[in-house]
């Protein structure tokens, strides 16, 4: 196959550019949207992707709740978030448009791209539209460019011999080419991923690489187009980059903590929305000893993960939200006979089902507080998709040093979100010490060390160690059951502190931004590309506003009442209606007022900017 | 399985009891069971540190406490979910799971099920009493139809589990009944379940003499018990009554009927037991009074790869194929690009 040529039309510099694929659920956008994500990688730039799909696997085609979008944000500079609009959308039909021009997606004056023969009558009523809106004139606030996707498709593909249907399936790669001209990415790691992809498949195979050609050449020579655009690569830290999505990062990370603390990896996991891509991940790699389990519900895979922890195994279950109400009572059970497990929540709308495929941050006080008496554990929060594997990292670290189970939380937003990531080395990863004891000498199943408080990890098959250890409260020192009131007290306050201690190993508040002044914004988890987006706007407009992101969530660094009394005024943006806003203003007695929003989706850095700015004219 | 080669000097029962005082109200089946567990273990040719005790809520679940090997009083119903974990994780110890039947049947039912279907290498106690004594005397998924309870005044309405017929549905590969006070009968059935490849589902039939006292009268009297009670040996004709004088052979259709031996009908008449027989092993865990004998032994013994057996095949087959695990290697899949 010929490699494009260059474009001979005229070449555009731009800063950064906001795509947007949207399409129907089986169009493949999801897919088109990666390729794109990753040709741009490899174009060296700096980027955020949103995938935005629905529920529903396949909605009926056409209609408005089956559309599914992309949305990538890639610059010459730094990347916070996946952009609050789009600069260009490529809608494969009429309810793609309409729900995304509804919803304000596209920037006004920005370039829209359509499939034209998709607006039929048919789909048109589909799409609620009364008139076809390509010819009524309501979208003459935009660029449209109405483009022949599927008959230049079927035009490709004229002897392939190939059904109707299967010649329609190859229109996203006809969208991906022409879009890869008009932004000069490389189209070689698709053409790279068509070949693995349908290796088994020779006819599909020639049949998407010439439709993806097509379409790059069509840019180049249809006169729909008179301009192609570049963005240059980001300066960013050197080294050697990939993308990556928090839950691979999460499954990676997972893998550098078992190598790393030498332990067995075992999973106990249910399949469930956002979380499920870290139990496919790890189960692809029993190669580094990985064992997975499918357990037969939420319970059983916490249940098993917990077994596992007790037979020495880094124990994980990963899960959502409804997930993590079904384990609580093993998380409980793990808190009183303290082995290290970590539950991994990948957080979506709620409550109850809510909305699996759409983000949120409902579950801090879940995991805060979603235990039946006094049960505290540590919770670490991930910030960006490739934050997911440090994060991971350190919450393995702390369960297995302090014999604790520890909440990871993480968001649809991040989970299926991609980032570039600059790949660690293993050398350069700490080591994760672990010893079970051995030694029989004195030993005491609930004796304590004397700094984390932790006790000692014995595991199954030590001679001369055999003990029992269970979920009614035991005396301290010997573990053995004990309904003494200054006991259960004294071993109520010692888990409580084992795990306010952990704050001493909390690295001290770093503040981007001013490190006082007028405004400081507290963040936690999937917030923090649209708030640094949001602080760097500000204080390059001369503002004095901070932000201050947590990993730690439980316990809070010990700086933080500090850190907070140099800001006039305090404000938490969340997805939720004020949860980690209460466990400040609770801990700290400081008057800090929530920002927030629930409707399954990231916060635009123009909504964080525009609170920010009315708070800062009070102050005036 | 052999002990022979083992060299460690050899274990008694009293190297198995914990210091532990025995909780259990006096005069309880338990007693009875734990007696014939800690005479069982010292036999096994298993070193002590490598057995585990695992169990969930309920009278019978504080087993795990009064014998002086590893561990686990979980909570309620999640045993089988937690011993998977464990036997996966560590498939060289010798996994033991002891609950009951409200334990098992009623908040764990699902988890029961499902480590039967899998066949996991565990050995499963089930204690069944037929009432809820921890709490004190509710009725429970095995109690009759009838019974008067504190939950239920009017008697239950609730259609009790065959507990065996449970673990057949679930394709358990090892099926037995034994009594907590038929201590050589109850030994055997360990044995035999612990030398068991999988899952192995032990119903125990033991009396609550607080709660349900006597639910099993009729089957451990001296005077009728062994009227009421047909042994089962793979191979052997199913022969019951005090003087072996009863039997039980097909009748019209696959309905099994009680013959008196003599008067025209044979031994060579009746059902052999065969343990790898599934329609055998489901009407005889449906039997039981007032027109049969309850039997007891092992009803189902089959061979099945284990669970955990088979991931370690898989885990063994990827790093054949791929190798060890190279962490460098993996965290730089896919397409990558330098920044210089």
């Amino acid at each position: 196959m010929e490699t494009a040529s260059k474009a001979a039309k005229p070449i555009e510099t731009r800063d950064g550019v906001v795509v947007r694929f949207a399409g129907d659920s089986g169009d493949g956008m999801q897919l088109v949207g990666t390729q794109f994500t990753i040709e741009s990688a490899l174009a060296g730039n700096d980027l955020g992707t949103l995938p935005d799909f629905p529920a529903e696997i396949r909605a009926p085609a056409g209609s408005l709740a089956g559309v599914s979008g992309f949305q990538l944000n890639f610059s010459s500079s730094e990347v916070f978030t996946p952009g609050d609009s789009c600069d260009v959308l490529v809608a494969m039909n009429p309810a793609a448009l309409r729900v995304n021009i509804d919803e304000g997606s596209l920037k006004p004056g920005g370039m829209l791209i359509v499939d034209q023969e998709t607006f039929t009558d048919q789909n048109l009523r589909k799409a609620e539209y009364q008139v076809n809106p390509l010819t009524d004139g309501s979208l003459d606030g935009f660029q449209l460019f109405a483009v022949d996707i599927s008959k230049l498709t079927s035009a490709a593909l004229i002897d392939s011999g190939l059904s109707k249907k299967q010649v329609l399936r190859c229109k996203n790669f006809l969208s991906l080419g022409l879009m890869s001209w008009l932004f000069q990415r490389p189209i070689e790691p698709t053409v790279r991923w068509i070949e693995q992809k349908f290796k088994k498949a020779p006819e599909l195979l020639d049949a998407n690489k010439r439709v993806l050609q097509a379409g790059y050449n069509f840019g180049e020579t249809t006169e729909l187009f008179h301009t192609a655009y570049e963005v240059r690569p980001a300066k960013i830290a050197a080294g050697r980059y990939r993308n990556v999505t928090g839950n691979a990062a999460t499954a990676l990370g997972l893998i550098a903590a078992t190598k790393r603390a030498g332990l067995p990896l075992f999973l106990g996991s249910y399949p469930i929305t956002p979380a499920s891509d870290i139990l496919h991940d790890l189960s692809l790699l029993k190669q580094f000893g990985v064992k997975t389990f499918q357990a037969e519900d939420e319970i059983a895979a916490v249940g098993a993960a917990l077994g596992a922890a007790f037979g020495g195994a880094l124990a994980v279950t990963s899960t959502s939200g409804p997930g993590v109400c079904l384990k609580s009572e093993t998380i409980g059970l793990a808190v009183a006979v303290e082995l290290p497990l970590l539950i991994a929540d990948i957080q979506r709308g709620g409550p109850s089902t809510g909305l699996p495929t759409k983000t949120e941050q409902a579950d801090l006080m879940l995991a805060m507080y979603g235990r039946h008496g006094e049960c505290p554990l540590p919770i670490l929060a991930c910030a960006t998709p490739a934050d997911c594997f440090d994060t991971v990292f350190e919450a393995v670290r702390i369960a297995l040093h302090y014999m604790t189970p520890v909440i990871l939380l993480s968001d649809g937003y991040i989970a299926n979100g991609a980032e570039p990531w600059l790949v660690p080395r293993e050398a350069d990863l700490p080591e994760i010490k672990v010893e079970f004891r051995t030694d029989p000498e004195g030993y005491q199943p609930y004796e304590r060390d004397p700094e984390t408080l932790a006790r000692r990890w014995v595991i199954p098959g030590t001679p001369g160690l055999e003990h029992r250890i269970g979920g009614i409260e035991r005396e301290d020192v010997t573990g053995n059951v004990c309904y003494h009131p200054m006991n259960h007290e004294h071993m109520v306050r010692t888990r409580d502190r084992k795990i306010a201690g952990i704050a001493r190993e909390i690295p001290s508040s770093v503040v981007d931004g001013a490190s006082q002044g007028d405004v400081l914004l507290v963040g936690w988890g999937s917030t923090f590309g649209a708030i640094s987006a949001a602080v760097k706007e500000l204080v390059e407009a001369g503002h004095s506003v901070g932000h201050l992101h947590l990993r730690y969530l439980n316990p809070l660094p010990s700086d933080l009442g500090d850190v907070l009394k140099r800001f006039r005024r305090v404000i938490v943006p969340e997805i939720n209606l004020g949860q980690l806003v209460r466990l400040l203003r609770a801990e700290y007695l400081v008057d800090a007022s929530g920002l927030n929003k629930v409707q399954g989706r990231p916060f635009k850095v123009s909504e964080i900017i525009a609170s920010v700015k009315k708070v800062l004219e009070e102050l005036t | 399985m052999s002990t022979a080669t083992q060299a460690a000097p050899k274990l008694t029962k009293k190297d198995f009891e914990s210091d532990q005082d025995v909780r259990w109200c006096p005069g309880c089946g338990d007693y009875a069971i734990l007696a014939s567990v800690l005479r069982v273990l010292p036999d096994l040719g298993v070193p002590r540190e490598k057995f585990a005790f695992l169990s969930g809520i309920g009278c019978s679940s504080r087993f795990p406490y009064y014998v002086d090997t590893y561990g686990f009083h979980t909570i309620h119903g999640r045993a089988p979910a937690i011993a998977t974990g464990l036997k996966v994780a560590r498939p060289d110890l010798s996994v033991w799971i002891v609950t009951g039947d409200g334990d098992a049947l009623s908040i764990g039912g699902n988890h029961l099920i499902h480590i039967l279907r899998r066949n996991v290498d565990v050995n499963m106690l089930m204690f069944n009493n037929r009432i809820y004594g921890l709490t004190k005397g509710q009725y429970s998924p095995t109690s009759e139809v009838g019974k008067v309870t504190k939950s239920s005044p009017a008697g239950s309405i609730d259609h009790p589990f065959h507990p065996l017929a449970v673990a057949l549905g679930a394709d358990a590969t090892f099926v037995a009944r034994s009594i907590d006070v038929e201590a050589k009968h109850l030994q055997q059935v360990i044995r035999r379940a612990h030398a068991h490849r999988g899952t192995s589902f032990v119903e125990i039939l033991q009396n609550c003499n607080i709660f349900n006292d006597g639910a099993f009268a009729d089957l451990t009297d001296k005077p009728v018990k062994a009227d009421s009670q047909l042994i089962l040996e793979h191979g052997e004709p199913l022969i019951f009554g005090k003087n072996r004088d009863k039997g039980i052979r097909l009748g019209s259709g696959l309905r099994p009927e009680v013959v008196a031996l003599g008067s025209g009908v044979s031994e060579q008449d009746l059902i052999v037991h065969d343990e790898q027989d599934p329609t055998l092993a489901y009407f005889l865990s449906h039997m039981g009074p007032p027109d049969f004998p309850t039997p007891i032994g092992v009803f189902r013994a089959v061979d099945r790869l284990s669970y955990e057996q088979a991931l370690d095949e898989q885990v063994v087959a990827a790093q054949e194929r791929l190798g060890p695990g190279d962490l460098d290697a993996l965290l730089n899949r896919g397409d990558t690009w330098d920044v210089e």
